[in-house]
Order: C-alpha cells, then structure tokens, then sequence
C-alpha cells in the first residue's frame, strides 16, 4: 500500500488518481497512524517550506517519517516535498528532515548572461539522468515533466544526484539516497511521463 | 530546456463546453469530460477552464463537474468562474486543480489575490485581465465576463496585482477572442514589460506563428480557445494540438 501524507500542502488528489491509474493501491490520510503500515510513503508539498515543517511536526508526522525510512521502507518527496528531505533551505530557518545532505536554495542567474529568465521555474523541462537508474526504463523519448518552483536542491554528495534538469544551470531534478527519492517536478502533472514514472516507481 | 507553455482554454456554461467570438454569441460545442480527455491524449502543456456564466448567475463553480474534470486530467489544470472566497480557491484545489484564476472579484473582493497566494502560493493564483482598446486608443480593464468597465488600466492594474501576490496574468484582449486576427501585440508589451511575473497572452491566436509574434513582445506563455476547438472556415468542431517536437522547434530561443 501506498500512503500519501495529507498536511494541508500539496496534490494529493491529482497523485492518487495517477497512482490508480497505473493499478498502485493508494491512500490520502491526514492521520500519521493509518500510514504506519504502508511500504511506500509519499511526501507531497506546495507553499513554503516552514510552513511546512510546521505543519507536518504539529501533525505528528515527523516521527512516522523517520521512523518509515529507518525501518528501509521508501519515502518519495514531490516538489517543496523533495525540498524537505534535505538539511536546510534558504526561503525558511527551520531545519528540513535532513535524509539527504545538502541545501535548498533560490534561483540565481547572473543578470547580465541571462535577462529573460522568470522565476518561478514554470513549465514543461526535460530530465537526463546521470546514470543508469530504474526510473529511467520506458521511454521511446527523452522524458519531459512539468515543474513549479523557485528554489532548488544542491546536494553535498553528487552520487545522490539521479537527474539534472537545466534552467539557466543545472540542478538536481531527481535525487536518491538509499531508500529516500526526491523528485523537483510534478509527475502527478505530466501526463504519460508520470505515468511512466509511478510504473518505475511500483515495478522497483 | 524549458519551453514556452501553449494552453489550451475552454470555456464552460451550464457544465457545456461553449465558444463565442468577442466575448459574445456562444455557441455549445461538446462536452467538456470528453474534450479534456482528448487533450490530455494530446498531451497539452496545460489547461485552463473558465465558467463564463458562474459570476453573472452568481453561482458557485460547479465543484461536481469540476471533480470530474480534474480525475481525468493528467495534466496542469486551471479553473476560473465564480470564484469569489479562500475557502472556494482551497475546495478546488482538493479536487485537483492547481491553478485558480480570478477576473471578477480580483477588482471586486479586494483582499482575496493577497489572502488565496499567502495559502496556497503565488504559483497558484492567476489574475485573469480581459481588456479592449477604447475608441481614443486607451485600455481599460473590464470585470463579470466582459460586461463591465472598470476606471482601470491594464498595465496598472497588473502592477498591483503582482504586489498583492498574483503568481501569473491571463491577458485576454477582449476584441480578438474568437477572431484568428493575431493578439494584441501591444498589450502583451505593456503588460508584460510592467510586471516580472508571466504573462499568459490569450486571445486572437489564429496560427502558430501568432504564438511566436506574442512570444516576441514578452508573453512566457500562450493561450487559444478556437485554435485548438474548430477546423476550417466553418468552424467544425475538431479537438487538435501541435505536436510537442513543432512547438519546440517554434518556440524555443525566442524571447524579447
């Protein structure tokens, strides 16, 4: 089964829906208990990053996270949910849940090479994976999701770095340390690609 | 590398799907269950639902249809209509839609852009601005399906928005929706040139080259109704959208 965290931030819904799509057994569930048995957990997330953590350590959800990934179960962070696996980021001062080592932080282009650039980062990017990974199988073309965000991971251990997507540099767009997976992008929003990418996900 | 995003936009009354010209004479055009489904086959960027008869009904948008919609669309969804409070833009956002767009009560119901973008995310809030030239040259803003007048300049009226916490502008140029006549390409660079957020250019899209001619002027990305709904001069009703490799090839490296 597969428990996706209901904080008040983030999809669940529109990730439900795809998981069912690909014949996954999900749950949206606000309350930590009912996700204690589940082998795959789903961290989703929309806002801002201590909000965030505020939310899901008044929730209750912080010891059922951790404890989740101790006992080696997989843990997926989507988006702000991604950003939260790592140890700080710089649009809050609470610590994240810090299983990947590194920082979040905010776009910065050097105005004089790049003028037109926006932030957020919204649209549809592509992805190159940096090695040969499970969530690379199944594509006839160079895989595309649909991203929302202004800031983004830098991670401290370039092997966590699964994918990078380029906008005006690159960064991590997926990323994995052991039995915890972070992706930047919304695969709940990208159509056969996502579908694809939650396939990955349940086939591994 | 990102591409400009091309949106598809269809237009609901009474839970069908309908198309107009100038913001007039509707006609019923199908079911909108079925034309998201096509779409999304298509796989469109992004989509944009807006219910052009919720705010002069005074009604509600339709959260049942709405759920349905939402199942079924693998892809970013928007949704304006009727909008009017927090705990609407937060219900909709439950069944899936990631956007909410606001026209009418953007102007009418004064804290709401601040109030829903503080919640949910500036990336979440669109203002939708329709506007039209008057006969001297000036643009004003106009609200309630583009019945209303407002004493208010578009380029303004963007700027504030933007403060107020509006993620992105839908810019609809009231007296080329429906046409296939090009957008208005000085409005785009007013209002884009005004604002740091993105500016969705909407309405008059008759071809792809139009897409890049708004591309050109400032747009970060573009919006067509009929381009995407009809075929042929008699408007056959033909649910169609460029493949992704043409619109790469069109769009990408084009910028002001």
């Amino acid at each position: 089964m597969i428990a996706i965290i209901d904080y008040g931030m983030g999809n669940a819904p529109s990730i439900a829906n795809m998981i069912r799509k690909v014949g996954g057994h999900c749950i949206i569930t606000p309350n930590p208990q009912d996700a204690m048995q589940a082998e795959i957990l789903i961290l989703p997330g929309v806002g801002a990053f201590d909000n965030a953590v505020r939310q899901l350590r008044d929730k209750g959800w912080l010891e059922v996270i951790l404890n989740h990934v101790y006992q080696s179960r997989k843990l997926i962070g989507i988006c702000l949910g991604m950003q939260l696996l790592f140890e700080t980021s710089q649009e809050g001062v609470l610590p994240g849940l810090g299983l990947i080592k590194g920082k979040v932080q905010r776009f910065e282009f050097d105005q004089t090479k790049i003028a037109t650039l926006k932030i957020p980062h919204m649209g549809w990017n592509t992805i190159d994976f940096t090695h040969r990974h499970y969530l690379s199988a199944g594509y006839s073309e160079q895989p595309r999701f649909y991203f929302v965000h202004s800031y983004h991971a830098v991670c401290d251990q370039g092997a966590d770095i699964v994918a990078i997507t380029n906008y005006g540099y690159p960064f991590p767009a997926v990323v994995e340390h052991k039995n915890v997976l972070g992706v930047q992008f919304h695969p709940e929003k990208s159509h056969v690609f996502g579908l694809q990418f939650f396939k990955n996900v349940l086939e591994q | 590398m990102l591409r400009v995003r091309v949106i598809p936009t269809l237009l609901l009354r009474n839970s069908g799907l309908v198309k107009g010209s100038r913001f007039k004479n509707h006609r019923y055009v199908g079911d909108p269950v079925n034309a998201v489904k096509i779409f999304n086959d298509k796989l469109v960027d992004e989509l944009v639902l807006l219910d052009i008869a919720a705010t002069e009904s005074g009604q509600e948008p339709n959260f049942k249809l709405l759920a349905d919609i939402a199942s079924q669309a693998f892809m970013p969804l928007g949704y304006g209509g009727g909008i009017r409070s927090v705990e609407q833009i937060e219900r909709l956002f439950r069944l899936g839609i990631e956007k909410v767009v606001i026209n009418t009560a953007a102007v009418e119901v004064p804290r709401l852009i601040a109030d829903a973008s503080s919640i949910a995310g500036s990336q979440s809030i669109v203002v939708s601005i329709d506007s039209k030239r008057d006969v001297v040259g000036g643009y004003h803003v106009y609200t309630r399906s583009g019945t209303r007048k407002m004493k208010l300049n578009p380029v303004d009226f963007a700027r504030r928005m933007e403060d107020n916490g509006a993620g992105e502008i839908l810019l609809t140029a009231i007296d080329r929706e429906g046409t296939g006549k090009g957008f208005d390409l000085d409005l785009i660079y007013d209002v884009a040139s005004a604002v740091s957020i993105p500016v969705i250019a909407n309405g008059g899209a008759g071809s792809l080259e139009d897409f890049r001619s708004a591309v050109v002027v400032g747009a970060s990305a573009v919006a067509a109704g009929d381009m995407f709904t009809f075929r042929g001069k008699h408007k056959a009703v033909l649910i169609t959208y460029p493949p992704y490799g043409r619109l790469e090839e069109l769009l990408n490296g084009v910028s002001k």
